[in-house]
């Protein structure tokens, strides 16, 4: 800080930062982006380790043997499913009876904005059927749940009719020191937030739905379900929640442990681990593996049903049955297995989880990139914002000083005034607001007038109204000033950077990845822009295109890669489902991305058209 | 050993016992036990087992000394006399009771362990009684009692009124803790069976092995001492010590899944005998729904009927001290066979739950929800609720809302907490209207702790105490008008008065409140790295910021002032 004080050692600082300005951003880009790229390799990453001593150290043997009657209990779910057209309540509610378990039902119904075209419901209307197995002798403070969703058609028949089957073997036992919850729910999504909702009494998504009679305490635990199949070949790991955020290390952890135990493939984003870091597929193949969880978790939305439930404190995690074409194959005893011995070791739990890590990336399931290790790569980005302000209020402040120096110079420009500077920023924030308020309600005025459905209605006006504000008459300081000065520009952009700055920091602390997307291409245009600067390039580095290339890469990733036109309909069906999860489960990037983001890079599109 | 020569001792004192019986006439202590069986609809089983001593003196008369002790145990009574308690009450409790499925309990306690005491009013010092007391029994009990302060005691106005002789009504000799967090434990069982006459060597008190008690769904175990009558013109007072075991077994954890329950399977005993010390020894069968829902054998002649928590029961009575009970094997273990699926069961004319609503680590919002299951009779309830310090209630949130109208209470109570003093306390007297559910919510928010107050496990939440919800409930046998099958059709025109209603205290589930917390698990690295951060950092920034600058002249070189001290001397302009 004597660096500072000292005016002589200042000004060849400012006078160092200023020259080489833009070769240490450059600089600090390319770090920024090998950085990430390099937490994927594996001598960078750390092993995982189970954190939690209530966890580690107790071993529990499982004897869970009832697989085979599991199997002949989804046929039977499945008849009964096909008979009631739906979720089979009674026979569900008969069900757990007969199995002792308390169990409650709650109806719940919920009128979409518009009409969700993947899923292919407007309003829905559903039942979810609970039932609390109380444990012996305790207070009914503490409670685990397990959910399995009751989905149409064919699926997840197994995970209904295997928790079934736990829930009978589970109430045999002496042991259990929390109350344990199994919750099917109908509607997957829907239905477990109604579920939450009426648990906690809250309403945050007007919801309207019964009251729930049976609560057990506060949650400690979550395990979400889905088994589609008898047999599996590899059990998924989901865990990117709502809002991008993870459950508590610990639960991933865990299930690793016990997939190692019982001999169990287990993959995460779908992708089996492998052994040979120092090859280049291997490094790959890890890279692919976190570049599909920054993907999921950027996009802020509950990837399974656990996701809702981190929310409130609950650490949650989807297990996922896959069946692919290997011959090795696992069975419904195994799979229950590893989930009696994850759910007593979670009934062993003295506190909730909280002794590993909230905040960290998975190039593979047994390693884990921190939050201190990936910090640093949304760091050397954002530091370029700020470099480039302090350029530009040094360029701003230079003739001032020079002023003060009491030289008699030309009188220089006035700076420009407030309104200069307001004006765009209220204009900009304006069209962010339009664009979040706007799609949903205008909805009905466009399917009168286009032939379009309410869904296309609502998805076009969002992309009408995001083009139209590139046509806003941004230049409305020559109004107020006549011609557009050079420092009017720059003060403009030194408020925008800062903004961005600001903005972008604030999301990598809640959630990295969008945070780091988002500068990986915002910060370059942003930090460059000059009046000089092609529109082009401009528009093909906005939010927009950003999550246009997200949806390629992301098919990329998955091996399923799509055609431009299919690429346009997924990019489509994105916004829907984005402006859909804040509608309904209170997902928080459609507002930021609208009421934001986008007004920011506005501000900075508006510099563009200054003279 | 020590109950022969218990026996032994007193059998060779006669005269002992002859002038006891000289000095009061028709008055010697006194040992009942009994044990109560209740088949459960869902198959579960209820036992419930009652010691009753009573022992025959007035320590509290002024001038009185007591030294001598014969059936009561003489631990606990020098905490009486030397406390000057009126009336003790404490109960521990693994568990909570599963009003909807299991009915009313007999004697209704909370999780964890409660304690109310009555002192008498010519104590000076209450609060230090009670200080002294509650370590005394703790030591007694083997329990964490001693935990019990002035942050979690509170003096209820009109929730725990005494249950014994007397009728005090000034709380402030009145004193009410609970411990939600206790846990109950053999180390508990074995001083509360040390206390009874027997021991657990003869009499009811062999089937209290621990590895079977504490192999079921709910256990309870209680000790109330009050003073009573002696006769019926209560001429003389005598205490009361009623020491209760309550305990259910699981159908579905006892393996097995044959709904046929037996003594042996049970407590892994059968009885063979009554306490020597008893003058009376019984085990009851409830058998009102006997035969739809089960068999018992042996079958007895001896049936009982009484109206229990506004019920007409009927109970097969075994006299344990007549030997034909014992039959010829001199054992008697009791067998209940269930006959296919137990019927409805009818709902508790009263219940209560209670959880916390809303998420995040700031505020949230208590629910208590009270039913009233009575189709037409509404009754008023006293709601009780104890709340810590560190839950801040904001007291004007508070809503009484019956059928989706607001519920005005008649009587509210509301004594605020005090920091790390005393916690809330809130009574309120709400009346029921029939067939409802009447929901009590209050805002609260959670504040934050120093951190040495923090529990050794502070990511496992804070308890809150149940609250207690105490009414008098209209019978079931009031309720049933039409009801003239084997009453004669004078007497049941109107109600009788003492069955019209019954007491009732219903205890809802604790809480378990998760308070923000601060990461333990690095507070060095923590403190050091801020500390740091708020050294280095602020310290050089206000320093940058208050700090104003000037520009001084730049010092000139050696040569140069060297130059300029020569040009001075000559009058020279000087060079800059």
């Amino acid at each position: 800080m004597g660096l500072l004080s000292d005016p002589s050692r200042r000004k060849v600082l400012t006078g160092l930062l200023t020259r080489l300005n833009t070769p240490i951003c450059i600089v600090c880009y390319l770090a920024g982006i090998v950085w990430f790229m390099g937490l994927a390799f594996e001598p960078f990453t750390l092993r995982t380790y189970m954190s939690e001593n209530a966890m580690g150290s107790t071993m529990v043997e499982e004897r869970f043997s009832s697989g085979e009657r599991a199997l002949s209990l989804a046929k039977e779910f499945d008849a009964h499913k096909r008979k009631a057209g739906g979720m089979p309540v009674e026979w569900l509610v008969k069900a757990m009876q007969s199995r002792g378990l308390e169990v409650f039902t709650q109806s719940f119904s919920r009128k979409l904005p518009f009409p969700d075209e993947n899923k292919e419901r407007y309003m829905v209307r559903g039942t979810n059927v609970y039932g609390i197995l109380r444990a012996p002798r305790a207070p009914r403070t503490e409670a685990l749940v397990i959910t399995a969703p009751c989905s149409p058609g064919n699926t997840n028949n197994q995970a209904v009719a295997l928790l079934l089957a736990l829930a009978q073997y589970f109430r045999n036992q002496i042991y259990w020191a929390k109350d344990i919850i199994f919750l099917v729910n109908e509607h997957d999504l829907i239905g477990t937030q109604a579920w939450l909702e009426g648990y906690h009494h809250t309403n945050i998504t007007e919801y309207i739905s019964g009251s729930l009679r049976g609560r057990a305490g506060s949650i400690q635990a979550a395990l979400s379900l889905e088994l589609s199949s008898d047999v599996i070949t590899s059990l998924d790991l989901v865990l990117e929640g709502l809002n991008g955020q993870l459950p508590n290390l610990d639960l991933a952890n865990l299930f690793y442990a016990f997939c190692q135990k019982l001999g169990v493939l287990c993959t995460i984003q779908g992708k089996l681990q492998r052994n040979d870091w120092d090859t280049a597929e291997g490094y790959t193949h890890a890279a692919q593996t976190m570049m599909l969880m920054v993907l999921k978790q950027a996009c802020g939305r509950s990837w399974g049903d656990h996701g809702l439930f981190l929310r409130y404190h609950i650490e949650a995690a989807s297990v996922r049955g896959i069946n692919s074409f290997r011959h090795y194959k696992t069975d419904a005893t195994t799979i229950g297995r590893l989930l009696e011995g994850m759910v007593r070791k979670l009934n062993n739990l003295l506190e909730r989880l909280h002794q590993s890590y909230f905040f960290y990336l998975l190039p593979s399931l047994s390693r884990f990139v921190s939050i201190g290790y990936y910090m640093p790569a949304f760091g050397l980005l954002a530091v370029i914002l700020l470099l480039r302000a302090l350029d530009l209020w040094v360029h701003l402040g230079a003739p001032a000083l020079a002023a003060v120096d009491g030289v008699t110079e030309a009188e220089q420009p006035s700076s420009p005034g407030v309104l200069t500077v307001l004006t765009p920023v209220v204009i900009s924030h304006l069209t962010g607001v339009a664009l979040y308020l706007l799609p949903v309600h205008l909805q009905e005025m466009a399917v009168e007038h286009f032939p379009v459905s309410e869904t296309e209605a609502v998805v076009l006006t969002a992309i009408a109204i995001y083009t139209a504000g590139l046509a806003l008459p941004h230049n409305t300081q020559r109004l107020l000033s006549g011609e557009g000065t050079e420092q009017g520009w720059k003060v403009l952009k030194l408020t925008a950077l800062l903004y961005l700055a600001v903005l972008l920091g604030c999301t990598a602390l809640i959630n990295f990845s969008l945070g780091f997307i988002l500068a990986v291409t915002l910060v370059p245009i942003t930090a460059s822009i000059t009046p000089a600067l092609y529109a082009l390039v401009m528009v093909l580095l906005s939010p927009a295109f950003t999550i246009l290339y997200c949806v390629f890469i992301y098919q990329e990733l998955i091996e399923a890669p799509v055609s431009v036109s299919e690429g346009w309909m997924l990019f489509l069906s994105v916004i829907s489902q984005g402006i859909l999860d804040h509608a309904l489960y209170g997902s928080l990037v459609y507002p930021l991305l609208a009421l934001f983001i986008y007004p920011c890079w506005l501000m900075f599109w508006n510099i563009l058209f200054w003279n | 050993f020590r109950l022969s020569s218990l026996i032994g001792h007193i059998s060779t004192c006669p005269s002992l016992i002859g002038q006891c019986c000289q000095r009061h006439p028709g008055s010697v202590d006194e040992f009942q036990e009994e044990l109560v069986i209740r088949p459960l609809h869902s198959g579960d089983i209820y036992a419930s087992f009652q010691f009753r001593t009573l022992w025959d003196t007035d320590f509290l008369q002024e001038g009185q000394k007591v030294s001598h002790y014969r059936l009561f145990p003489k631990s606990l009574g020098q905490v009486l006399s030397k406390f000057s308690v009126r009336e003790l009450h404490i109960s521990f409790t693994q568990g909570f009771w599963r009003t909807m499925q299991w009915g009313q309990p007999f004697i209704p306690s909370p999780p964890g362990a409660e304690l109310w005491v009555w002192f008498h009013d010519t104590v000076s010092d209450v609060d230090g009684n009670w200080k002294e007391l509650t370590n005394v029994l703790s030591g007694i009990f083997c329990a964490s009692l001693n935990f019990i302060d002035l942050t979690n005691t509170v003096q209820p106005s009109a929730s725990f009124k005494p249950l014994g002789l007397g009728n005090a009504t000034d709380h402030r000799f009145l004193r009410y803790a609970t411990l939600p967090r206790e846990i109950v434990c053999t180390e508990n069982l074995t001083p509360w069976k040390k206390l009874l006459p027997c021991g657990s060597k003869a009499g009811l008190a062999v089937l209290l092995k621990s590895e079977k008690l504490f192999h079921s769904s709910f256990h309870s175990q209680a000790v109330h001492i009050r003073p009573v009558c002696q006769d019926e013109q209560c001429t003389s007072k005598a205490w009361e010590l009623r020491q209760t075991l309550n305990v259910v077994f699981d159908l579905y954890t006892a393996g097995q899944g044959k709904k046929e329950w037996s003594l042996f399977k049970m407590f892994s005993r059968t009885l063979t005998e009554a306490c020597p010390l008893a003058t009376s020894s019984k085990v009851y069968v409830d058998i009102t729904d006997n035969p739809e829902l089960f068999e018992l054998s042996p079958a007895t002649p001896l049936l009982s009927q009484a109206v229990v928590l506004g019920d007409r029961r009927t109970y097969s009575v075994f006299d344990l001290t007549r030997a034909e009970t014992f039959g010829q094997l001199r054992s008697l273990n009791l067998l209940l066979r269930w006959k296919g699926d137990g019927g409805e069961m009818l709902r508790p004319l009263l219940h209560a739950e209670r959880y916390v609503a809303g998420f995040g680590l700031q505020t949230g919002e208590i629910h208590t929800v009270i039913y009233n299951n009575h189709p037409y009779r509404a009754f008023p309830v006293l709601l009780m609720d104890s709340v810590p310090w560190y839950l801040q209630l904001y007291i004007h949130t508070l809503t009484v809302t019956s059928k989706s109208r607001d519920n005005k209470p008649s009587y509210i109570h509301y004594q605020p907490a005090k920091d790390r003093h005393r916690p809330h306390l809130l009574e309120m007297l709400i009346q029921l209207p029939p067939h409802s559910m009447t929901e009590v919510t209050v805002q609260f928010e959670r504040a934050l702790l120093k951190w040495t107050e923090y529990t050794p496990d502070p990511n496992h939440g804070f308890y809150v105490g149940s609250s207690v919800v105490s009414a008098l409930v209209p019978s079931m046998v009031a309720m049933n008008t039409n009801f003239t099958q084997d009453q004669p059709l004078f007497s049941s025109f109107v109600p009788v008065k003492e069955e019209s209603s019954y007491f009732v205290r219903v205890y809802t589930e604790p809480l378990l409140v998760n308070l923000p917390t601060p990461d333990f698990s690095m507070p060095y690295n923590v403190i050091c790295l801020t500390c740091t951060v708020v050294a280095v950092g602020y310290g050089s920034f206000y320093n940058l910021l208050t700090r104003t600058f000037q520009v001084d002249e730049p010092s000139l070189p050696l040569a140069k002032r060297l130059a300029n001290l020569i040009r001075r001397i000559r009058g020279v302009p000087l060079l800059t």
